[in-house]
Parts: C-alpha cells; structure tokens; sequence
C-alpha cells in the first residue's frame, strides 16, 4: 500500500489530478451550505459578466440565475451519475466477463455474442434513445449510460481471466479441492483488480462526459441543474454572452481531465513493469 | 592456433543507475581465433547475453560500454560511429536469437527477409537477391526453397525458422556469427540437427561462431574453446576438453557438478502393489471452428497404459506435443480424458462425479514448471499451504502447525510462512510448490517439468530435495520431463512418449542402455553431451 | 478459409446483430409513455375518441401483441420505417434525405483524426520521453477529456463570430447560387468547422494507440533482427516497426466508428448540419419516436457496414488470416 502511494505520488499529472478531484468533490459535498438557495432561482439582472459584480463572481445567466451556484449544484449531478452509472457498469460486466472467461465454450459464446451486440450498437445513440423513451430523470439517465458503458468491463475482465485461468496457482487450488467459485472469486478475480480499477476511474470520466452530452442536448432530469444543461441553455445567446458556455465546459474539462490523469496514475502504480518510460 | 579475428580487452559495461549492480559484466578479456566455435557458458544473470549484445552494437538503452576495446579487422568496434556499425551488422559480423517464434517479423515473406540483408548493404539486384536467397534456404536446408521464399513466419515450424534465421545471419558470408542461446527454445531432436548445421556451416565457411548458452552438453556437443562466465566476469576460460575434463574454478566445477549425468542409477526394487494404474487413456483435442471454420483435431493421449508402483518414481519423457503434461493433468482430470480408467488405489478416479472429486483430489497433488505462475502472488506462502487442507477439513491451528513443519522439511526458514510469493528466488518458489503438495498428503505426486524453469545449479539443489524427500517419505512420484538427463539421475522406471503414444516403457537401465525402440534411440542420440559424458563415466 | 466465405459469414453476422436491433427499437416502442395512436392523433391536430380509434386499427395498434410485432418487423425488412406524422414523410425518405450529409461529415471526420492521430502518434513515438512527446500527448489528453459539443461551440465562438473565418453553421450558403468549383470550396468551408471538432476527440484515440503501439512493437524480438541484418533505422521503422503496429490501431479504429456516429448527433446540432444526427435531435425535441428509432437503426447500420469494411481491410493487410 505504501509502495503503491509512492510510486502513485511520483506521477505529477496524477498528483494534479487528485489535487482537481478532491476540489469538485469538496464543492459538490458542501454545496448545499455554500449556495442554500436553489441554483434555479433568479437573483439578479440577466446577463451579469464575471468579476463585474459583488457577490456574483462568474456572473448571470440568460434568465439571472447565478452561474457560479449553478457550477457548484451541478459537480453534484456529474459526480453521481458518474460513480453511480460506474458501479452500475461494474456489476453488470465484471460477473458476465468473470463467467465469460472461466467457463469458456457456450457460456463464452453466448456472454460475447451478447457484448458484441451491445457494442455494435453506437453508444450515444443507444443512450439517447433510451432516456428520451424512459422520459429524463436522475436514475434513467444514470442506467442509460451504465447500459452503453458495460461492454468494455466485460471483455476487459473476459480477457484477464482467461489468461489468469490458465495459471498453475490456479490448477493447484482446484488440485486443492476449492469449488468453482471460489476459485473464481478467490485467486482469480482479486489479481484482475488492477487493470478494473484503472478502468472504472476512466469510465467515470466518459460517464460524465456522457452525462454532460445529454443534459446539453435536453435529456437531463428537468428538476436538476447540470453543467451539460447550462452549456445548452446557454448556446443560443452563443454571440453575445460566450462565457456562459465556456464557464460550465471549463468546469467539464477540468473534471474529466482529472479522473484521466489519477487513471493514468494509478496505471502506472498498480502496473510498474508496464509503467510508460520517460514519465 | 591462426590468428584472433576478435581481440576483446578490459570489456565493462554499465547498467543504469538503480539496477541489481553496477555493471552487466566487467574485466573482459579474451580473443576469438579464426575458424572455432567459442561457447561463452554461464547461468542467468551472468552477463554473456550482455557481452555479444555490445560487441554487436545492440545493447538496450541505458545500457553502455563503460569501458575496454574490441578490435576486429583492426579497428576498434567500441570506438567506431553508428553507422560504421551498422556497416558491419549482418555484413561482417551476423547474429542469431534464442526465440525463433518472435524474431521475425510476423508480417513479411521469408524471402523478403532474407533478401532485406542484402538490400541492406547495397548489394546485387533485386533478382539476384532472389536467386541468393534460393541458394540460402538451400544450404540450411529447408524443403521446397521457391515454397518456403514466399512463406510467411507463421507457416514454419520452431526449427525451421531458426533455420530461416542462420540464412539471414549467413547471406554475406560474415567473419562472426553470434549466436545467443539459438537451440534453448527447441526440441532436443530439433537442437541436434540446428547445432548440426551451425557445425557444418561454420566449417564451409571458415567463420569464427561465438556461441552463447547455459547448457554443458552443448558445449561438449560443439565447442572448441570455453569460456565461463559468473556474475559478470570471467572465471575460466581454456580448451573445451580441458574445462569439461578438468575444471579448475569452483564454479565451473560445481556447474558440472550440477549436471544431472547419464551415469544410470541402481533401480530401486519395485515390490509394493500398485498405487496407480492407467489403462486405454485418450484425448482428442478438438479446436472447434464453429459454423465456417473446418475441425482440427490433435490426438494428445493416444490409448495409454501404465502403471506406477507404490513409492516408485515414474519418469515420462517426450518433446513438446507428445502428451507427456496431458497425461499428468488427465491423471488429476485437470483435463478430462475421454475414455480409459485412472485407478488410483483401486478406486476409478475417471467415474467420480464434480462433488466426489473435490474432496478425492487430495489424493494426486502435482508440483509445477513455473515457479513464477504457480503461486498466486496475493496470497502468502502460509495461506498457499493451508487452503488445500483447511477445505478438505483439517483444523486451521493443526493446518498452520503443519505447514511450518513442512517449510523446514524442503529446507526454508520458518518465517517464510508470513511472506509473499515475490519475495522468494524461483528455487525457493519452487520449494513452497513442493511443501504444498506434501501438505495434502497425496498418494501420488505429479510433477510437471519441476525443474525445467530453473538454472542447473538450482536445479540440482531442488533435485537433491526431491530425491531425498521421495527416499525419506517413500513418496509415489510420476517425474514429467522433456530432460533425459534428468530423468536418467531420478527415476526408477521411464516412460517415452511420442505424438500422444507411449513407445517405450521400463527399467531406466534398460531403456536408456538398450532401447528397443527407434524413436527412443534417436531422442538418446539427440542429447547434446552424450558422447563425452559416456566417456567420462 | 476463403475472402468469399469471410464476407458471408460477416453479412450472415451482421444481419442477425440488424434484427436484433429491429426487435429491440420494437420493445422501446413500446416502453415509450402513453399511447401512440393518442400521440398521433395529437400532432395530427385531432383529439377526438372516434379518430383515435381509426388511427389505432388503421397501424394495427389494436391488434395482439405479437402480430404487431410481425407487422413491425416485416415491415422493417422491406424497408419501411413508418410514418412520421410530425414531418408528414414516411421516415425512410428523411433519413435517406439526409444521410448524404452525415456519411460526408463522419467520413472526413474520420479520415481527419485517423491520419492526423497516427502522423503525431508516431511523432510523439519517436520523441519517446522528451520534450516533444510530453507536448503531444498532453494535447491528446486535453482533446480526450473535452466535450465534444464544447469544443464545436468554442470553435464558432473563436473562427465564426470573432475571426470570421468560417461559416457558423449550415451546409452552404442559401441562395449563394454557387456552381462547380465555388460550390466545392462552399461546401468545404461550411464542412471544416464540424469535421474538424468531430475528429478532434478521436484524433486523440488514435494518437494514443499509434504511440503506444508503436513503442510495444519497438521492443519486439524481430526489430532486434532488424538491427543485426544492419539495417538503417530509417528502413526499420517504416518497414518493421510500422507496419505491425498499425495493424491494431486499425482495427480499433474500426470498433471506434460507432462512438463517432454517436458524436455525429452533437456537432451536427451545434453547426446545423442537415444528417441524421440534426433529424435525432429534432425528432427528439418533437417527440417523434418513429423517426427516433428510425434514425437510431439506421446509425447502427452505418456501423455494422463500417466494421465490415475494417475487417475485410485488416484480412487484406494481415497474412496470418
């Protein structure tokens, strides 16, 4: 563990992004405490330009609405469905990939088929679809992008077991009389951690984009405020008022930025053989 | 003697800073003679890879020649530019690898790789390069030339693309061939033909051969002069009869010493009844194409019979794609046969049911060839050897007291117990794969090539664990090798196995002194070092 | 194994993954809220009980289950997409009308970001560890974690309203009159600005897998090889190293080709552009599910003849199958 930190801590990119995370998790934590009042709610004259007025740091929107508490309520929103739709993810893909690559022949046949399926379809499109026919709220958006977001774990976690299954500290424990299962999810699955973990902190990040590209597009939960929404909200006063899009981007890019960089981190820490060279 | 084509003096070269130590190899001095082959012999980790890789200028990064000179045709390769070098690559001085499976490009015809050589260094036209690269796979003797010119690498054999390999390495006629460990990754059958034609061409062409490797039998197979190298230096070096017949460092004795030798052992009385009988065993592999792809089928165990007497060591040898494993991990269903019974003390392991065999399986353990993949490197040595008996019922404290005994018994310290599979040496892995299999009290042990992965002088260490245990606890032991010699040193009766078929089976003697079998007298005849050591014994 | 029967088995694929898609888009309409015939009915503009009832018995909507889903399913085979009442046109016709523009858009989107992703993937390869690298992948990195509908709004911010250097949005200038030549540069002008933040997230894809496949198979046996036959390294790069390793990122970037339709659906709402992912957008807004699902099959298809085409360029390239 304390290795792992250090070789973790020796990445700078990575220590920057956890520096950024902690940040959007903190705002997000303590909204309700730093902005009491509803981010929905208009406070002052449209259209204010940021750093213009007191109290208001990055100024209005199109219908005076803070932007700045819009910010901070909206790290809520894309932190949640992030980790939410990750877990959800997870549980669908590391059982079907674990299954998929122990047992093999009709079983592998079957569980691939059915990822394969899944990802020939392309993903946004699937995602859209089923939220706008799920009608738009917190828990459809949040399967919606579990469900296009599962296949990838799948063949990821396929993969590592099929190598992993064939090693002979496997052999030995069934020659140790240890049932399928455990088996599977006592010496198999536990060295397939590392690459999953890497994985899950990247998918949080296209789960947020995700989330964001949906919001901007109006399939956002109408009741919650988003950073994707107050970039859509935002693009038709484009010309005039540009900051209004770039605040919440900004907010987005830092966001997933972060959760890319700790990926890369924690791939290079958990992995230090494959570790990138001149880093 | 003629005249050294290569002068090497004061060789030391550097590795990067945080590395094991400070230089790969240092105070490198010897000369290569016109027209010998020089065998550099050592175990892993002691430099002789590092040392043809700077003189051919392809040492990994961060690597570097700290120091000393190379001089070949009166220049000094250290001192020489990179492209000078390059000049010299596969021109003057030629190379060959350990693994022919990788290295060659997986993409490209064989004839095109060998003609790239030429095309390297500016010679001949495209069409005579052709014609050159005919002439070449011809003299290494590759079937149908104008097929092989258009294959691609994955159409070849392991053999036939070393071959392919020392035709490149050949094309210009080179001063030096180099070759690194070319025979490890092959066949005892295919490494007597490929050190064969490494002789035969070496003498054609009046080339110096600087040949690299690990194994004695091959230096008496092929070498005219010796060097042994340890650590990174130089500990002997002299005439191939004078370093094999009398050695003079320590090391060099104890590596000879380490090798297993022909010399038969006396045969154990076999008395006891049976403890494992096989009859009629098959498997077919079946590799299934689904709806368009066609059937393939490889018959790995092909009507097999034995039996091992209690308390017998049973040695089964073959080549890779004999069946030898399949056999031993069908014994423990491993792999599930297709027909024939596995009777181990009367009771047909073959008809038992998932549940009955859990808790049968107890009764074979096996010990396996990699000592790097054969613990689960999240678990510690003690949970290694106390989930097989704490599952099959025995009482954790009993279990824990249990598996410390056992670490004493193959020879670790106790507080091993505690410790993570990294941070043992794979002889000392290679002993906990022992301690768990003993921790189930097996009837029978099955090990799988346990001792293939490891250098000679750990092997025997592990090898004189093995006999001693087996004398001291009367343990049935099936010994699955692709290594006569080794087999010859353990075993009281030996199996030889070809393309799933058993061919030959009895008394070690007998079958390695008086084979009645073909195959089997050309598997002896493959082994490199024969001839000097049934002159030595 | 023959190319012939590769093709086949891949159509027969193909087809089955279609239909499994048709029965799919058959489920979601039914999961979608209230009653279709009612829907209808509302955006024909008569809500009256009798007319509903004619609508629901003209499209079989009172019909068993399964019979309906034979209707929707035969009907899909034949290529009827049904009827959208929103844009009076059955929806095959608006998809058709507007494919031309995304096959266009996504096309170059793709050709862009593939050749730019592997020029500076192999740049930044062989800068391995300096400076240059870090400056090419930590550009990547940035593209990578951008959203895509940002990035197009940034660009019509920056080339459109303040520089002025390309059309904000649209497919060409209306009522321009353009003919030959000024039409193409028109018509490339107006395309610049979508193809290029489209392209701009998967050029970071594919810079990412060029790089590291590229430093993978720099450490393959066979590049040794190479280096002992005397090779110069100019020869061993393009004729050892790149070869092998593209062969991945081709494939990858075939898998990728969905994600980029998908895309397809932000930028051509951001600069107006007439293809099927502008008509999802509108049809969403619309409440349109006919023309949603339509144009959701019709993306897949794109997709699934897209990674026919990898895998038959990838047999081409790899003796091994």
């Amino acid at each position: 563990m304390m290795d792992f930190l250090k070789r973790f801590s020796r990445n700078k990119g990575a220590l920057l992004g956890a520096l950024i995370l902690i940040v959007v998790v903190l705002l997000a934590v303590f909204a309700p405490l730093i902005y009491p009042d509803s981010p929905w709610k208009m406070v002052q004259r449209p259209f204010l330009t940021p750093f213009s007025t007191d109290g208001f740091p990055l100024g209005t929107d199109t219908l005076g609405r803070d932007v700045a508490a819009g910010l901070v309520h909206g790290a809520r929103v894309s932190l949640i469905v992030g980790l939410v739709s990750t877990l959800v993810a997870l549980l669908i893909g590391v059982p079907l990939g674990a299954l998929a690559g122990f047992y093999g022949g009709l079983v592998d046949d079957g569980a691939m088929r059915f990822t394969e399926f899944f990802q020939t379809i392309p993903n946004f499109a699937l995602a859209i679809v089923l939220v706008a026919i799920l009608e738009p709220t917190l828990p459809t958006i949040t399967l919606a992008i579990a469900i296009v977001s599962w296949p990838p774990v799948a063949r990821l976690v396929r993969a590592e077991v099929l190598s992993l299954r064939n090693r002979e500290f496997v052999d030995a424990a069934r020659l140790a009389g240890l049932s399928n299962m455990r088996i599977l999810f006592g010496h198999i699955l536990p060295n397939a951690m590392s690459p999953i973990i890497v994985m899950a902190s990247l998918m949080v990040a296209t789960a947020i984009l995700l989330e964001s590209s949906l919001s901007f597009l109006g399939l956002g939960d109408p009741n919650i405020m988003s950073w994707g929404y107050m970039i859509g909200a935002a693009r038709t006063v484009i010309r005039n008022a540009w900051w209004l899009s770039f605040i919440p981007g900004v907010a987005i890019l830092l966001t997933v930025l972060a959760l890319n960089l700790i990926g890369e981190g924690l791939n290079d820490a958990l992995n230090p053989r494959l570790a990138r060279k001149g880093r | 003697m003629a005249d050294p084509v290569l002068t090497i003096r004061d060789l030391a070269i550097s590795l990067p800073p945080g590395a094991d130590r400070e230089f790969a190899v240092q105070n490198i001095t010897f000369d290569l003679y016109a027209g010998e082959i020089l065998c550099v012999v050592g175990e892993s980790g002691s430099g002789k890879s590092m040392t043809a890789n700077a003189l051919m200028g392809l040492l990994p990064e961060q690597v570097e020649v700290a120091k000393g000179s190379a001089h070949f045709e009166s220049r000094d390769l250290m001192q020489l530019p990179a492209h000078e070098r390059r000049k010299l690559r596969g021109d003057r001085i030629g190379m060959i690898f350990q693994e022919p499976m990788t290295a060659l490009n997986p993409l490209m015809r064989i004839g095109d790789q060998i003609a790239e050589v030429f095309e390297a260094h500016n010679r001949h036209s495209p069409a005579e390069r052709r014609q050159k690269a005919l002439a070449l796979i011809n003299e290494v003797g590759l079937p149908d030339p104008e097929k092989i010119i258009r294959a691609y690498p994955f159409q070849l054999s392991g053999g036939q693309r070393q071959r392919a390999m020392i035709a490149m390495a050949l094309a210009l006629d080179p001063a030096i061939l180099i070759a690194d460990e070319p025979t490890t990754a092959l066949d005892v059958t295919t490494q007597a033909q490929i050190l064969n034609l490494i002789k035969t061409i070496q003498q054609r062409h009046g080339m110096s051969v600087m040949f690299i490797t690990h194994d004695f039998g091959v230096v008496a197979e092929i070498a005219d002069r010796v060097i042994v190298m340890r650590y990174g230096e130089i500990v002997e070096a002299g005439t191939a009869q004078a370093v094999l017949d009398a050695p003079q460092h320590d090391y060099t004795k104890a590596l000879l010493a380490a090798i297993p030798s022909d010399t038969v052992p006396d045969p154990a009385p076999v008395t006891a009844q049976p403890v494992l009988q096989v009859r009629n065993l098959r498997k077919t592999f079946v590799t299934s194409g689904g709806f368009f792809k066609p059937k393939r089928e490889v018959k790995a165990i092909d009507d097999v019979s034995f039996e091992v007497a209690r308390g017998e060591v049973l040695g089964i040898v073959g080549e890779s794609g004999s069946g030898k494993s399949t056999v031993g991990r069908a014994i423990v269903r491993l792999v599930e046969p297709d027909s024939g019974e596995i009777i181990l003390d009367g009771q047909d392991m073959n008809t038992l049911t998932a549940a009955e065999l859990r808790s049968a399986r107890r009764r074979v353990q096996m010990i396996f060839q990699d000592p790097y993949a054969s613990l689960n490197p999240r678990k510690t040595v003690l949970h290694a050897l106390c989930e097989g008996p704490i599952v099959q019922g025995v009482p954790r404290d009993k279990a824990h007291a249990r598996a410390r005994e056992l670490l004493e018994i193959v020879e670790l310290d106790a507080g091993a117990a505690d410790r993570y599979p990294h941070e043992f040496s794979g002889g000392q892995r290679q002993r906990i794969g022992i301690a768990r299999a003993l921790a189930m009290d097996p009837d029978l042990i099955i090990a799988d090539e346990a001792v293939s992965a490891l250098d000679v002088s750990i092997q025997a260490q592990v090898l004189d664990l093995l006999r001693g245990l087996q004398q001291r606890l009367d343990l049935s032991l099936i010994f699955i090798t692709h290594d006569m010699r080794v087999a010859a040193q353990l075993c009281d009766r030996v199996a030889v196995m070809q393309l799933g078929k058993l061919v030959e089976i009895g008394p070690v003697h007998e079958v390695f002194l008086n084979p009645q079998q073909e195959y089997t007298r050309t598997l002896l005849a493959a082994v490199p070092g024969t001839d000097w050591q049934l002159g030595a014994a | 194994m023959g190319i012939a029967w590769a093709i086949l088995s891949r159509l027969a694929k193909a087809a089955i993954t279609l239909l499994l898609i048709v029965i799919l888009n058959f489920f979601l309409i039914h999961a979608a809220p209230g009653d279709p015939a009612a829907v209808m009915a509302g955006e024909a503009g008569a809500a009256d009980e009798k007319f509903i009832a004619q609508l629901r018995a003209q499209f079989g909507l009172d019909q068993p289950l399964y019979v309906q889903f034979w209707t929707y399913v035969s009907g899909v085979v034949q290529l009827d997409l049904g009827y959208s009442y929103r844009q009076q046109m059955p929806v095959l016709d608006l998809i058709l009308d507007r494919l031309p523009a995304t096959l266009l858009l996504t096309l170059t989107a793709f050709f862009m970001s593939l050749l730019l992703g592997i020029v500076f993937g192999l740049a930044a390869a062989a800068r391995q560890g300096r400076w240059g690298d870090s400056a090419i992948t930590s550009v990547a990195l940035l593209f990578y974690a951008t959203p895509l509908f940002w990035v197009a709004l940034m660009a019509v911010v920056l080339f459109s309203v303040k520089l002025g250097w390309f059309p904000a949005f649209g497919y060409g200038s209306v009522g321009a009159g353009y003919t030959g030549f000024e039409l193409l540069i028109d018509r490339l002008r107006h395309l610049f600005l979508p193809a290029l933040t489209l392209g701009l997230f998967f050029m970071a894809v594919y810079l990412r897998m060029t790089r590291s496949s590229v430093l993978e198979v720099s450490q393959m046996d066979f590049v040794k090889t190479a280096r002992a036959k005397g090779l110069n390294e100019r020869v061993i790069r393009r004729r050892h190293i790149l070869r092998n390793a593209l062969l991945p990122v081709v494939t990858l970037a075939g898998l990728q080709a969905g994600q980029l339709v998908g895309g397809a659906v932000l930028t051509e709402t951001v600069f107006a552009w007439p293809g099927i992912g502008r008509l999802m957008f509108e049809s969403l807004t619309a409440r349109d599910y006919n023309t949603l699902l339509g144009v959701f099959l019709v993306s897949a298809a794109m997709v699934i003849a897209f990674n026919i085409i990898t895998d038959l360029v990838y047999r081409l390239i790899d003796p091994r199958i």
